[in-house]
């Protein structure tokens, strides 16, 4: 049994108030009138606000020319007021989706060496359960937000404002207005209950499955797992596709890409399986998982490099299909990206595709723990930038930094999912005993 | 100086694998092995030093990435820069999405084929290559192992009976 150190509990709490108050920072610190913004605005350099009116949010860049300049600037500075007090929002969104999303991604990972009989990673069974454990938490702080973005607690879901869907409403936007058949807020909500039901039972159920096992005389219990696991995956697939347009690319309701579920499922995969790599290691390190040997570390991180690569792929046929044809209403996305996100837009590439490639292709490498743990610090710093990028450049446009509201936000989440993980890791053995393939992945040797 | 071999064939890998650590605890020294099949770990209780053919395929690698990456620069951006359909043919950096594939394509390329070719050389084999086949039932089901004779015949022979073998025999090697 593993008994959660208190050094790193008192760590995880740390972290979790530290957060908070930068958080609470993130929200206090928000303007709250145009006023406000009017002072912040002229502190900062002229012609940068030219530039401003005319990206980002296109609903609102056309007026730039014709109307009169008092109305532009008014109109400018309400538009950089709403973004402005999106940045907590957002930096808390980030933060939030991103771990929750590890622990999906973990969760698939499991229901896939379940589903595919693996006999290497029944061994790493209980550390993926005690990752998932913080799914359920996770997806309770998330669904609230989600609901008081439905409640216009924040502007960071455009297609939720007030008019837009109403043509007498100065707000009116006819292209969501034609997509508020599938983007609007209670179909939204029940569609994510959905999700995040179909996800919590799998991972209530293959849990208790899992620990019922141990005491069991057959295997009877996991027969029922694989059962689960088979269905959960498919699910799984249609859930997660649905989920990346409602939670990730609504926030640009102008603009859809085919491959994006796939896109966001490589980029929390990769970052489930090098979570399960670093506590692993861990673990180990504190001399819990005596079985565990460098043939399981070496194919994790294997794991990391392909799905690393795999990801790559993905960006680039998104991002490489889209500059090729350089059709306008697509374009912005990645137009409003490198022009006001260029360093963490590329950035993340260096992080989650060049220096993955460089130091986990050589086999020796793949079996130091202190390559995995270099190695995956980059890979998840990364994917949060990723995510950063998929969600910033839509609610905060070019007022974006990495400041206290958005590192308070990780730290706070980071925190919670420490305590959350590492407090389930004490509720079961490390090692199931009942896991028909244990005694292969005990043996396992590459 | 008598060039004479023992073959000692076996019909079993694992035999072969007992024998082949006898065989190196008794510091003979094996000349060869011959096998159906790869046998998992032989090489290692062997002793034979790890192949460094990876290493090579991703220096090929780089070269091909460097030859295809200076080919293509050469001709869309130096030689003749249209503009084709729109596309920024100015610097290398502003088309490159579109020489991606190339450049990936070719890096795969070089590292696949010449990593094959690598192989074939270092390991001798071409088409019309003399089989050195010392038995043919080595390619079907037996396992033969060839160690050196040094004056040290009779007690080779018995000492590859013991391990095993079903059939230990002297050779003269031309």
């Amino acid at each position: 049994m593993y008994t959660f150190s208190s050094k790193l509990k008192t760590f995880s709490l740390i972290l979790m108030v530290l957060g908070a108050v930068g958080i609470g920072i993130g929200f206090w610190s928000a303007p709250k009138t145009t006023e406000e913004v009017e002072k912040i605005l002229s502190e900062d350099t002229h012609g940068h606000h030219a530039q401003v009116a005319h990206d980002a949010h296109d609903t609102h860049a056309v007026h730039a020319e014709d109307v009169h300049h008092d109305d532009a600037h008014k109109e400018h500075v309400e538009h950089v007021l709403h973004q402005l007090q999106n940045k907590p929002w957002s930096a808390f969104y980030v933060a939030c989706i991103f771990f929750m999303l590890i622990s999906v991604g973990v969760l698939a990972f499991y229901a896939i060496q379940y589903a595919a009989q693996a006999g290497w990673s029944p061994i790493l069974f209980r550390v993926m359960e005690g990752i998932t454990s913080y799914l359920l938490p996770g997806s309770i702080i998330f669904f609230i937000v989600l609901v008081l973005s439905g409640m216009h607690m924040n502007h960071m879901f455009t297609w939720m404002g007030e008019g837009v869907t109403d043509p007498t409403s100065e707000h009116y936007d006819k292209l969501i207005a034609g997509k508020s058949g599938y983007l609007n807020v209670t179909a939204f909500l029940i569609r994510a209950a959905i999700y995040l039901v179909i996800w919590n039972l799998y991972r209530y159920f293959s849990r208790r499955n899992s620990i019922a096992q141990d005491s069991s005389e057959d295997n009877s219990y996991h027969k029922k797992n694989f059962k689960l696991s088979a269905t959960f995956l498919v699910l799984f697939l249609v859930t997660e596709s649905m989920m990346s347009w409602d939670w990730i690319m609504s926030l640009d309701p102008h603009w859809y890409s085919t491959l994006f579920g796939w896109y966001v499922f490589a980029s929390f995969f990769v970052s489930g399986i090098t979570a399960i790599a670093m506590i692993t290691i861990y673990l180990k390190s504190k001399g819990y998982l005596e079985q565990v040997n460098t043939s399981h570390i070496h194919d994790l991180a294997k794991f990391m490099f392909g799905i690393s690569i795999f990801w790559t792929y993905l960006w680039f046929s998104q991002f490489m299909l889209i500059w090729y044809s350089d059709i306008p209403e697509e374009v912005t996305y990645f137009v409003t990206r490198i022009e006001n996100y260029n360093l963490p837009f590329f950035g993340m590439l260096v992080m989650n595709f060049v220096f993955p490639l460089l130091i986990l292709i050589n086999t020796d490498f793949k079996r130091l723990s202190w390559i995995i743990v270099l190695a995956g610090s980059v890979i998840l710093f990364g994917h949060y930038i990723d995510f950063y990028n998929m969600i910033m450049p839509a609610t905060v446009g070019d007022q974006w930094f990495i400041g206290v509201p958005e590192i308070g936000a990780i730290a706070f989440f980071l925190g919670l999912f420490i305590f959350v993980v590492f407090t389930a890791l004490t509720k079961a053995p490390l090692v199931s005993k009942g896991n028909p393939l244990m005694e292969e992945s005990k043996h396992f040797h590459y | 100086m008598s060039n004479k071999v023992i073959h000692a064939i076996y019909n079993d890998d694992d035999v072969l694998m007992d024998a082949v650590k006898k065989t190196r605890a008794a510091h003979h020294h094996i000349e060869e092995v011959y096998t159906p099949f790869p046998v998992h770990g032989l090489d290692k209780a062997m002793g034979l030093a790890p192949t460094r053919i990876a290493i090579a395929s991703f220096l090929y690698g780089l070269t091909g990435l460097a030859i295809y990456t200076a080919l293509i620069n050469y001709i869309m951006i130096n030689d003749w820069p249209q503009d084709i359909g729109g596309k920024p043919s100015f610097a290398f950096y502003q088309n490159m999405p579109a020489f991606v594939p190339i450049m990936f394509e070719g890096t795969v390329f070089f590292a696949a084929h010449l990593m094959v070719i690598t192989f074939y050389m270092r390991s001798k084999l071409w088409p019309f290559k003399q089989a050195e086949n010392p038995d043919v039932r080595t390619t079907d089901d037996h396992f033969l192992m060839e160690v050196g004779v040094h004056n040290n015949e009779e007690e080779l022979v018995s000492f590859f009976k013991e391990t095993g073998a079903v059939e230990v025999k002297v050779i003269e090697k031309h």
